[in-house]
């Protein structure tokens, strides 16, 4: 690069401003980042928006169509009348109810998949780019890793821990792992050729002082775009796991189990599928739309390359 | 080339081992006596043991790993706790469904995506690109199983047009076979396509930067030629490799897929599998898929040599 596109270069960086000041100009993080927020507070408020408990059924209320009302006893046996917004299963179970308590743990596996996933990929990563002897090892079982579909090792991991919140997070953080493990060593493998590094080196710096002192700082962007990637994708999984009857229990309302216990009887209510379904594809797709964003924004390199 | 290929086949080794070890690994591990598990409830603790014994489970690990690979080399992937044969048998029975609904939705999402992206590239910027591209993000986001459900209302009960669910082999005829695939194969390929599309526009795009697009339309060739003959052309490795990739996508839908359509195949069986703590066949799937995988990258990765002649090993 010749000192006049250097300067040209700088000049129209200077000239987009901050990364936050673009991220809020960019149109899919401004409608995928609105989209998250009114579902985080959907996720916090469900008690406050006329919701009765998840769990609670009545025998009285089963199968009831969107819209219809009916009545639920509470646990402390009070009959409530209750409109049944998106209609109720066959256990009588309010699905509006579910659909918005399952927000709640859709988010919280995302976002705890993406920070396990990605904390263990940053250590692996950095190690085997600036630990050569750690290299080769390192990535051949990386290598295994991702050579088992994704899907099929959460499910057996899953199988064999018995299913709870975190043992299906931890099942999904496991297979995104290799993946940020790639990326980041990719990463630091150029970043440790820079001056600054070198430098580093020459004044006697502490090796993990290197790693994450002055090449992680310089690795960030593609992570947390990386990052988004992975929440939406577990997500999908963690959905996917209850839907085939393999993930969190049936009683804990998440998206994946409403429509696990409503396809029995899909052909009759299929409400049961459709509202969780929705809301289901509208969070992934909000979480992606975020990711293309951040993409665009932080990381002009890749989003050329896409 | 022929040592580029020697090497390839070899450098395939140690991944498929690594594979092989992590397979064992992981459900050696798990709470849980699988001779207890073959011998039943009613059986006394010498039976147990006796078990235990001729299954090898009584010696190191490193010995029983040795005792198992030894096996699976000669095809004997050891006996279904719950489907009670041997779990060769038992993918023998329920490869069939699987194979024609994976080769199916490969043709499917490769016919229609690269004619897509080449013409989303042309057309850089328009309508049909930005189409294409929000289709893209949407197949990408919506869930296969949820997809499943909304052809099977719309297509399968409004109109008609296909049945609900199930299989019928091959043997049985061939139209009644394609009739009842059809609909899963195009709930499988739309996330498949939204992949390949992408990185075929991407690719192609790139191509049509070159110069010689310029040369090509300088001497006056029809755009579709240019489009095909060398711009796409040369957009095939990056193309290639997408497709091999995504392998792993489709494997992960066709046990959604399966699960949804009633298809008695190898991803139905994985989740009767789970559900049933059936570890033997459990392992023998996922050894299965995840060979099938590498080997099909493998191939991607010796059909470059094909694809460009430039790329001389």
């Amino acid at each position: 690069m010749d000192l006049q596109t250097l300067s040209v270069e700088s000049a129209n960086i200077a000239r987009r401003g901050s990364a936050w000041q673009r991220l809020q100009r960019d149109w899919s993080a401004r409608i995928g980042g609105t989209a998250l927020v009114v579902l985080v507070l959907a996720a916090l408020g469900a008690p406050w928006l006329g919701t009765v408990d998840p769990t609670l059924f009545d025998a009285a209320s089963r199968d009831l169509r969107p819209g219809q009302g009916g009545e639920i006893m509470t646990l402390d046996g009070e009959l409530l009348k209750h409109k049944f917004l998106m209609g109720s299963d066959s256990f009588g179970r309010d699905i509006y109810s579910r659909v918005i308590y399952g927000t709640r743990v859709s988010l919280l596996v995302g976002l705890a998949t993406a920070l396990l996933a990605l904390a263990f990929g940053i250590v692996f990563g950095l190690s085997a780019g600036y630990l050569r002897w750690l290299d080769g090892p390192l990535m051949r079982v990386m290598d295994g890793l991702m050579a088992i579909p994704a899907i099929l090792l959460a499910i057996t991991l899953v199988a064999m821990w018995r299913a709870s919140l975190v043992t299906v997070v931890a099942a999904i953080a496991i297979t995104e792992v290799p993946r940020v493990t790639r990326l980041v060593r990719s990463l630091v493998l150029s970043i440790r050729e820079e001056p600054y590094v070198e430098a580093a080196i020459s004044l006697g710096t502490p090796t993990w002082k290197i790693m994450f002192g002055h090449i992680l700082p310089n690795c960030v962007a593609p992570i947390i775009v990386q990052g988004t990637y992975i929440c939406a994708a577990a997500i999908l999984v963690e959905a996917i796991l209850s839907f085939l009857g393999v993930g969190l229990p049936p009683d804990i309302p998440t998206w994946g189990n409403i429509m696990a216990e409503g396809r029995v009887q899909f052909m009759a209510y299929p409400h049961n599928l459709f509202f969780p379904g929705v809301f289901l594809a509208v969070t992934v797709l909000a979480v992606n739309i975020l990711g293309d964003g951040l993409r665009d924004t932080l990381d002009p390199k890749m989003a050329k390359r896409v | 080339m022929y040592t580029f290929i020697g090497r390839r086949l070899l450098s395939t080794i140690p991944v498929l081992l690594i594979v092989a070890v992590l397979v064992f690994l992981m459900l050696r591990l798990t709470p849980g006596d699988p001779a207890a598990i073959l011998a039943g409830d009613a059986a006394s603790s010498e039976q147990i043991a006796a078990i235990r014994a001729s299954l090898g489970l009584d010696r190191s690990i490193a010995v029983q790993f040795g005792i198992w690979s030894g096996n699976l080399l000669q095809g004997d992937f050891g006996r279904s706790y719950f489907y009670k044969m041997d779990v060769t048998q038992l993918i023998a029975q329920r490869i069939e469904p699987t194979l024609a609904l994976a080769t199916l939705t490969i043709l499917i999402a490769v016919l229609v995506s690269v004619p897509l992206g080449v013409i989303a590239a042309w057309r850089f910027g328009g309508w049909f690109d930005r189409a294409l591209m929000g289709f893209s993000v949407m197949g990408f986001s919506v869930p296969v199983f949820v997809l499943a459900y909304i052809l099977i209302w719309i297509v399968s009960l409004k109109l008609g047009w296909f049945p609900v669910q199930g299989y019928r082999r091959l043997a049985d005829g061939f139209w009644p076979f394609l009739h009842h695939l059809v609909l899963p194969a195009i709930t499988l390929s739309v996330i498949y396509i939204a992949l390949i599309a992408r990185v075929t526009r991407a690719s192609v795009l790139e191509a049509l930067g070159e110069d010689y697009i310029r040369t090509a339309r300088a001497k006056g060739l029809p755009e579709s030629q240019v489009l095909i003959h060398h711009a796409l052309a040369n957009a095939a490795v990056p193309i290639a490799t997408v497709i091999g990739i995504g392998i792993a996508l489709l494997i992960g839908g066709v046990v959604v897929t399966e699960s949804v359509y009633a298809i008695p195949g190898l991803g139905r069986l994985t989740v009767d599998a789970v559900l049933a703590r059936d570890f033997p066949t459990v392992q023998a799937v996922i050894l299965l898929f995840s060979f099938a995988y590498v080997l099909v990258n493998l191939l991607v990765d010796l059909s470059y040599v094909f694809f460009d002649p430039r790329i001389r090993y």
